[in-house]
């Protein structure tokens, strides 16, 4: 049964990705990258992390790739590009021996210390015990305990950054600068 | 028996592996900036699965916070990003990323 949903959950991952990579219009692009995301929290949830999980899906497909279609739309650029000129020359094959580079020896590592990864994917054994909201108490613990520095710091990160976009992308009036 | 084959620790990482190559290859060859983006949230989310994989396996809680923390990051690089396309964008027709060429010496 696990097999089973990590096959199926590998499988939205990827192949989201690979849509993600050659779809030419960005909207479709947006739309993989949905599938992907769910794939991932998918793959969240049978590692028991539940609450990363609803996060995943409300904050990633709810609000991120909402804000893309968003601009998508917006912006207009919902044209297709051509995703076969290759502008730099060598530039597909270099990237792809990068990427799979990057690939090969992050496998490489993984297989290396398999002895200390090898063991069953069995559940975080404190966070599943007790109650089934266990995995929430716990972040919540470590996040309002340890962690709560960190947590106000981001609530700045986040004000600063709807600052910004706000002044950033909003119209400015004397027509000098703009259009 | 294929019900015996249980996933361990090592799948979830190769396919986080795989996933943060197929988002590095992205934001390598496509030139649309939103497409871009999109790779670039394909790795974070490839580094999240490593996350979360090895909070299981090392029973660790604190892997799974700094996910938390990863994702406030990632939709806040998000908006700021699209803020700062949608400013080019006014000012200009091209949107990929060989237009935008202005710092060129």
């Amino acid at each position: 049964m696990e097999l089973f949903v990590f096959v199926v959950a590998a499988a939205m991952v990827l192949g989201g990705a690979l849509g993600v990579i050659t779809r030419s219009n960005p909207v479709h692009a947006a739309l993989s990258l949905v599938l992907t995301l769910f794939g991932i929290a998918v793959m969240f949830v049978s590692h028991d992390a539940q609450f990363l999980a609803a996060v995943q899906v409300i904050v990633y497909a709810g609000a991120i790739v909402v804000l893309f279609l968003f601009v998508i739309m917006l912006l207009g650029v919902d044209r297709t590009e051509d995703v076969n000129i290759e502008p730099i020359t060598v530039q597909r094959p270099l990237a792809l021996i990068v990427s799979a580079g990057v690939i090969g020896i992050v496998i490489a590592a993984v297989v290396t210390s398999r002895d200390l990864l090898g063991r069953k994917v069995g559940g975080l054994d404190e966070t599943t015990l007790g109650s089934p909201d266990a995995n929430i108490r716990q972040v919540a613990r470590e996040i309002f305990g340890n962690n709560v520095f960190a947590f106000e710091l981001t609530s700045v990160l986040l004000l600063v950054a709807v600052i910004g976009t706000v002044l950033m992308a909003r119209r400015v009036k004397s027509g000098g600068a703009g259009k | 028996m294929l019900s015996v084959i249980q996933p361990t620790s090592s799948w979830y990482l190769i396919l986080a592996a795989v996933l943060f190559g197929i988002g590095a290859f992205g934001v390598m060859v496509r030139r649309n900036p939103l497409v871009m983006f999109m790779c670039i949230e394909l790795m974070l989310n490839a580094v999240n699965l490593t996350f979360v994989t090895l909070a299981t396996a090392l029973s660790n809680i604190n892997g799974q916070v700094v996910v938390v923390f990863v994702m406030v990051v990632a939709a806040a690089e998000v908006v700021v990003g699209l803020g700062i396309i949608v400013a080019i964008m006014r000012r200009r027709n091209g949107i990929t990323a060989d237009d935008l060429s202005a710092l060129k010496g």
